[in-house]
């Protein structure tokens, strides 16, 4: 067990080498030069120079991502470009807002996809197994913001239930900060919630049909003990596809939060993007990698704890 | 008689009679013909817009629809209906563009990763996670950073992303492939490695690519619109994102300028959505339960007295015993599945009984129907099976129109079962412990100690040296012949009158046959059991049974004690089952006999040493 957890720790921090090198070289080769971006065309050769040495700018490549790369190592992400404020000033007061929205969808699509998965997988071809099949087609494919629009002019402006706009901090508010990222928590949730109530379905239709199924049933167990047995079995792929969602959750949050105009990492991303301010940019794909690759690890210690057979390989 | 799911079906479907299937389908065919009409709107949007989609005219800002202007005008005095009929075109060549690209990556890798295996294929897959478990979006916004103006890089961009679904779904295919015999048979054959992924790969993975294909451009054209959304793109390309965005900033004072975009997106990505299902439910076989309607039709056929859709309806096979004597008795067993075809009924009116002590034994091959009339006894029925009895007793009792629930609490307490594949029959995420306490202390209501010990005693009993050590395993971790002893103890441990054993000796090496079978006849002996066992192989017959019911085809043919029906068969399909048994297995009475006589025995005299050792009782 212990080797198992050291083998997906040390995986999970390849990755995250892996990526944010990767954006590093990606980022510099889309950007190029970075002055004209962020000063404007109307700066002059020596405007342009002074800003070049003042961000490090007219070193080798190599050099800026080694030092790039050491100070992310301590959990430093360097200055902006264009504020030149430290960027993880920034991601300590963007980060939590995002990240309360996407985890909140992700508790959403658990718990209802999990119940919605099971009433279907005990019901096969009754009427909210033929609604989630229907559900699941569109729904995953309509993107977040989509839906958010949707949401928004319907309950937030219509109705009047939700605000349209704003983030309400939980110091100050508690249900306010609830009230505030519910629309776009279940804006981002909607699509998660049918790809795993889906394949909860699946999956516990598969099993259902295995023999150890049958031999339990043959030793008297109630519906409800041998149903335990099916959800254990039948939860792996769930639980991937959740690992799966959060993934796309963070991503499709980015524009969600502009939508209903969260303070999120979504407008730091977007302006940093419009501008080329390429450390904000690496520190936020940091950040979220981190976090994916977190889910990850605890997604494997999941599946381990479900599956004894996963431990031992 | 596992009841496995159906394998994903490998065949290669042929292209016309793919598209003739998904012509039947209604839902499909409107999406199909939604997607034609916007796929034509944005080829001939140069004829058929109106207005030149950029061409600002101050008078129509944020104007109602009318004037010529059929969907009025955005907050720039620009008509909308052009501006979606040109966005339409930005967006189908986004999803052209990005498909592409995660075609072209995905497809050859996935080929390439489930042909080669190893570590081509552990590379490519780690390589296809690391993709996934990036958010794409903030990538993309990196790439957008300096590239914004020119979307089809950052289209590509997203194909990238999109890759590992078509890898994911090709390697999968591909590796399943690979271990089919026929390419191994064209490799013997001489045809080059190139040759087989050409033909055979690429014939087995196109369909699931066509899915894969329309739920990429669908995903695709949310992202894109997304993108757009967030004022990436060119300003001077209309597109349904940039104009979801202009309806966004004016969504309280002119909701209509959002309305537009908004149901061309939706009903883009929604057709998308409905050909992709729709060709998801031809390629794959998702297995689907039967509806009441159909299992009504089937208990209404099989219990029909006069032939009508089942022509044959005679009854098969004798009872030995008075009804109330007997521990199992069943009594015109009939059992139907719905097929394409009608009814297809696999055991066909079967008669049988056993009393308190005996051992019957009920032998066929595979298809007989001989696994399907225990289910019954059972009531586990594989999903969509109906049965329809004159009568099912156990116990002396009639159980046959009992409630399920009553039904199902015979299991575990008058009945116990013996399963055939002792791997499959353990459920892999429990310890041996928790699968043996569980029903003892559930179903027979004995305390956590109580039951434990129970537990460890049969798990003894059963021969098992080790028990505390099997008890803290799992299933992964114990041999076959292991778990079909704890497989036994838990059939066993609820102390049944009735034992039903399907096939129990099969899936085992022959040399834990023998002491399978021995346990069993000394288990049914101690605990004065009926046992019922379920074979194909008479070696086993003759080993354990008094009595035989012979089964081809659903039907009883012969029906006997052990010693008759081995001296003198009546049908001469018995005598066929009985010689081809005989040919691998070793019975005990023979070889006893045969050491008692001094005689060394050989293969062609087993048969009249059969006979010889009746005659000297």
């Amino acid at each position: 067990m212990l080797s198992f957890i050291a083998k997906r720790l040390l995986s999970g921090i390849l990755l995250l080498l892996v990526v944010t090198s990767g954006t590093f070289f990606l980022a510099h080769l889309a950007v190029g030069d970075p002055t004209p971006g962020l000063l404007g065309n109307s700066a002059t050769a020596a405007q342009q120079d002074a800003l070049r040495a003042k961000i490090g700018y007219d070193r080798p490549l190599l050099v800026q991502f080694w030092d790039w790369l050491t100070h992310a190592a301590a959990a430093d992400f360097g200055t902006s470009w264009r504020s030149f404020q430290p960027v993880n000033d920034q991601l300590v007061q963007r980060v939590p807002v995002t990240l309360s929205v996407v985890v909140f969808a992700t508790l959403l699509s658990a718990v209802i996809g999990v119940a919605v998965g099971i009433v279907c997988g005990l019901r096969p071809g009754g009427m909210l197994d033929r609604t989630l099949k229907l559900a699941s087609v569109v729904l995953f494919a309509l993107p977040g913001f989509w839906i958010s629009l949707v949401l928004v002019t319907w309950f937030a402006i219509n109705l009047k239930w939700f605000p349209a706009i704003g983030y309400v901090s939980p110091d100050q508010s508690v249900s306010g900060w609830l009230s505030s990222i519910t629309l776009p928590s279940v804006s981002l949730a909607l699509g998660a919630i049918v790809m795993v109530a889906e394949q909860l379905r699946n999956g516990f239709l598969q099993v259902t049909n295995q023999d150890f199924v049958r031999t339990l049933r043959a030793r008297g167990l109630s519906g409800r003990r041998v149903t335990t047995h099916v959800l254990r079995n039948a939860s792996p792929a769930a639980l991937t596809v959740l690992a799966l969602m959060f993934v796309g959750l963070l991503g499709g949050a980015i524009v969600v939060e502009i939508v209903f105009n969260l303070p999120g990492i979504g407008s730091l991303t977007q302006s940093a993007s419009q501008i080329g301010d390429i450390p904000v940019l690496l520190g936020l794909t940091a950040v979220t990698v981190v976090f994916v690759v977190i889910v990850n690890f605890l997604l494997d210690l999941l599946l381990g704890w479900v599956n004894p057979k996963v431990r031992d390989r | 008689m596992t009841a496995a799911p159906f394998p994903t079906p490998l065949a290669p479907v042929k292209r016309i009679s793919l598209l003739r299937r998904y012509l039947r389908r209604p839902l499909g065919v409107i999406a199909l013909a939604v997607m034609l009409v916007i796929v034509a709107a944005a080829l001939l949007a140069p004829w058929l817009a109106p207005f030149d989609p950029n061409f600002v005219q101050f008078t129509l800002t944020h104007a109602e629809p009318g004037n010529g202007h059929v969907l009025g005008g955005d907050s720039a005095g620009r008509d909308i209906l052009s501006r979606l009929l040109y966005g339409a075109q930005t967006t189908l060549f986004g999803a052209v563009i990005t498909c592409g690209a995660g075609l072209l990556l995905g497809v050859p890798a996935g080929v390439l990763a489930g042909y080669a295996g190893g570590t081509t294929d552990r590379l490519l897959s780690w390589i296809s996670d690391a993709l996934q478990s990036v958010p794409g979006m903030i990538v993309l916004l990196v790439v957008a950073a300096g590239t914004g103006q020119d979307f089809a890089v950052l289209m590509v961009a997203l194909g990238i992303f999109l890759a590992p679904g078509y890898y994911r779904i090709t390697r999968a295919r591909a590796l399943a492939v690979r271990k089919e015999p026929y390419i191994d048979a064209a490799r013997v054959a001489g045809v080059t490695n190139v040759r087989i992924v050409r033909t055979h790969m690429m014939r087995a993975v196109y369909a699931p690519i066509l899915v894969q294909t329309a739920l990429t451009a669908g995903i695709a054209i949310g992202m894109q619109a997304g993108l757009q959304f967030l004022g990436i793109g060119s300003a001077s390309t209309p597109s349904w994102g940039q104009m979801m965005n202009d309806g966004f900033q004016n969504m309280l004072t002119y909701p209509l300028i959002l309305l537009w975009p908004s149901i061309a997106l939706g009903v883009t990505i929604a057709a998308l959505a409905f050909i992709g299902s729709t060709l998801a439910d031809l390629v794959s076989v998702r297995s689907e339960q039967p509806s009441r309607r159909a299992r009504v039709r089937v208990r209404e056929a099989l219990a029909a007295p006069a032939p009508t859709e089942l022509s044959d309806r005679a009854t098969s096979g004798t009872h030995e015993h008075r009804a109330e004597d007997s521990v199992l008795r069943v009594e015109n067993l009939r059992v139907g599945y719905a097929t394409q075809n009608g009814v297809k009924e696999v055991v066909r009116g079967v008669s049988l009984d056993a009393a308190p002590g005996e051992v019957l034994g009920i032998v066929g091959e595979s298809g007989s129907g001989k696994t399907q009339t225990i289910f019954t006894v059972l009531d586990l029925l594989p999903t969509g099976g109906t049965a329809v009895a004159d009568g099912i007793w156990v116990g002396g009792k009639e159980v046959g129109k009992l409630p399920p629930r009553e039904r199902a609490a015979l299991l575990g307490r008058s009945i116990g079962y013996v399963p055939q594949e002792p791997m499959s029959n353990l459920d892999p995420c429990y310890t041996v412990e928790r699968q043996l306490v569980e029903p003892l202390r559930h179903v027979h209501g004995l305390s956590k100690t109580a039951a434990r010990a129970r537990a460890r005693e049969v798990l003894v009993r059963v021969g098992i040296t080790d028990p505390d050590r099997v008890l803290r395993s799992y299933p992964h971790q114990i041999s076959g012949g292991m778990a079909q002893r704890v497989l036994i103890a838990g059939a066993v441990s609820g102390r049944p009158s009735l034992l039903v054993a399907d096939e129990p000796t099969t899936a085992l090496d022959v040399t834990v046959q023998a002491e399978v079978l021995e346990l069993l006849r000394e288990l049914q002996q101690e605990y004065g059991m009926t046992l019922v066992i379920v074979t194909h192989n008479f070696g086993v017959v003759a080993d354990i049974c008094d009595r035989v019911v012979v089964m081809k085809d659903g039907r009883i043919v012969e029906t006997g004690p052990v010693d008759r029906i081995f001296n003198n068969a009546e049908q001469p399909y018995t005598a066929e089952l009985i010689s081809a048994s005989l040919d691998d297995v070793e019975d005990r009475r023979q070889l006893d006999a045969a050491w008692a006589q001094g005689v060394p025995i050989t293969l062609d005299r087993r048969a009249a040493h059969v006979g010889g050792e009746d005659d000297a009782r």
